[in-house]
């Protein structure tokens, strides 16, 4: 199964480009190495140096780091980041529907890759030169002849894709990208609804108290902090977000 | 996509060449661990010391938090109505409709907390319309026609208002955590009444004429600039499904107001 995303159509920039060649002979066979990798454990150069002694062929993973960057730039390509996890699972789920997938779901199921692809289609265009490359992913975990495996895993990642933008309007300063980062959050709200709606039909699920606070009757809001380790197990390009903007207080 | 100038280009040019991987901030990352048990909003902080001064908040976010607690109290009677009114609501669907009067009645407490002595009152409400859903009440059909219209003009009002709570992260944030609630539950209706969850073009679909101002303007395939439908995988209908559009306080107040009655 080629997990990859979609290939770049456009070059990268210049920075990006040097980048990956230096870090063209970094490769890696340990997931676990790519996850301590990812949040600080291990060094760079530490496996740089390993690499002759890994020394055999092998499939080649992530190409060094991707850092999201800072300011607005950073949160719109985290955004990008989490859309280009969602997209590339629905194009699986739809490429290899799990048995029993009946024509309701196909067609609900196919209209959300859609969104997610266009989402992430305009965060690539919207970003330009400042677009990190297309990610990596993992879904090694995922049974994509389940529907179990599937709807559960299409509701975490909108549970948590929502989440994450209910987070991220603090973080941006330009109210354009506000707006639009409202108008795509409410469509993952209306995506994860749905998958609960199929999960649990005609309950309460589908805004459950197991998601929205029944005291406060809010969603979850989470910060880049929060969220990328949810969604790290599913990417397998490291990205950081250190330079992320902060909350105020 | 020819003439396109990415938005970022536009307003950040001095960050063109930072969106690289780089080898130091990587030993920062190591602090993202220490960040991640730390919830950003808790009720506590919201009704309590953040601003239960409710003198201190600004004219204009009081504007803001009274225009959505009026549409909260408009949805909270409609369910509280609808839920007992005998017979309207089927047994299958009182669960998915209590769970919205839930989440309503929680908005509505946690508006009149936040603005305190400056919420304003709730209005008397004729949630038939003035006569155009007269039987809101008494035919399943109708409610939930009401209903659906009620969350769509909910979730586009909140998001058209977000813009103006950007001097208040936390209060910015919690109108943010509302607003995909409302759009939760507008998917479901429209589920309960066979509409895609998501809004096509700009269309009501099988709801009333009465009903399109809900709906104007959601049909936009341009955001900021680009024209989504002709990115890779898209078109027309695509663009508009994959994005919702926001709605003025006026477009908003003037499809609200058709349900308030007058000197009330």
């Amino acid at each position: 199964m080629d997990n990859t995303l979609k290939p770049e159509t456009e070059p990268l920039n210049l920075e990006i480009d040097q980048m990956t060649s230096r870090r063209r002979f970094l490769k890696w066979s340990s997931a676990a190495a790519l996850t301590a990798f990812a949040f600080g454990a291990i060094r760079p150069e530490i496996l740089g140096a390993n690499d002759a002694f890994l020394g055999l062929p092998i499939e080649p993973l992530a190409q060094g780091a991707v850092d999201l960057g800072k300011g607005d730039t950073g949160v719109l390509n985290y955004a990008y980041a989490l859309e280009q996890l969602e997209a590339a699972f629905y194009t699986q789920v739809i490429a290899t529907p799990y048995s029993g997938m009946n024509s309701e779901e196909r067609v609900i199921l196919t209209d959300i890759r859609d969104n997610e692809i266009a989402h992430r289609e305009f965060f690539k265009v919207a970003l330009g030169r400042k677009a990190i490359p297309s990610l990596q992913v993992n879904f090694t975990t995922i049974n994509f002849n389940s529907r179990d495996s599937v709807l559960n895993t299409a509701r975490t990642f909108e549970d948590t894709g929502t989440s994450a933008y209910n987070g991220a309007g603090q973080l941006l300063k330009n109210p354009e990208f506000l707006l639009i980062a409202g108008k795509i959050v409410s469509v993952e709200a209306r995506h994860v609804a749905t998958i609960r709606d199929l999960l649990q039909p005609m309950s309460a699920y589908f805004s459950g108290d197991d998601v929205t606070d029944p005291a406060t009757g809010l969603d979850p809001a989470r910060l880049p902090a929060q969220v990328l380790p949810l969604v790290a197990p599913y990417i397998r390009t490291p990205i950081t977000g250190n330079r992320l903007p902060q909350p105020k207080r | 996509m020819d003439n396109y100038k990415p938005l970022l280009e536009t307003v950040e040019p001095e960050y063109i060449n930072e969106m690289t991987a780089r080898r130091e901030p990587i030993e920062k990352a190591k602090k993202l661990t220490g960040a991640l048990a730390t919830p950003i909003i808790s009720f506590g902080a919201l009704a309590g010391t953040a601003y239960g001064q409710d003198s201190k908040l600004p004219g204009k976010i009081v504007d803001v938090l009274n225009f959505a607690l009026t549409l909260e109290y408009l949805e909270d009677d409609f369910y509280r109505m609808g839920l007992n009114s005998s017979g309207l609501i089927p047994s299958g669907t009182r669960d998915v409709f209590g769970q919205i009067s839930k989440h309503e009645t929680a908005h509505v407490n946690l508006l009149r907390s936040v603005l305190g002595s400056r919420a304003v009152s709730k209005p008397q409400f004729d949630f038939t319309a003035g006569g155009a859903f007269g039987d809101v009440f008494r035919n399943y059909q109708t409610f939930l026609a009401v209903s659906q219209a009620f969350e769509d003009t909910g979730v586009r009002a909140y998001k058209g208002q977000a813009g103006n709570l950007r001097s208040n992260d936390m209060i910015l944030t919690t109108a943010l955590q509302i607003h995909s609630v409302e759009a939760r539950h507008a998917a479901m209706v429209r589920r309960l009444r066979g509409e895609t969850p998501w809004i096509v073009g700009d269309s009501r679909g099988t709801l009333p004429a009465a009903t399109q101002p809900v709906y104007n303007g959601e049909g936009i395939t341009t955001q900021g600039g680009a024209n989504v439908a002709a990115l890779p995988g898209s078109s027309s209908k695509i663009a508009s499904q994959a994005f919702d559009e926001p709605l003025t306080k006026e477009q908003v107040m003037a499809i609200a107001s058709l349900f308030i009655r007058r000197n009330s």
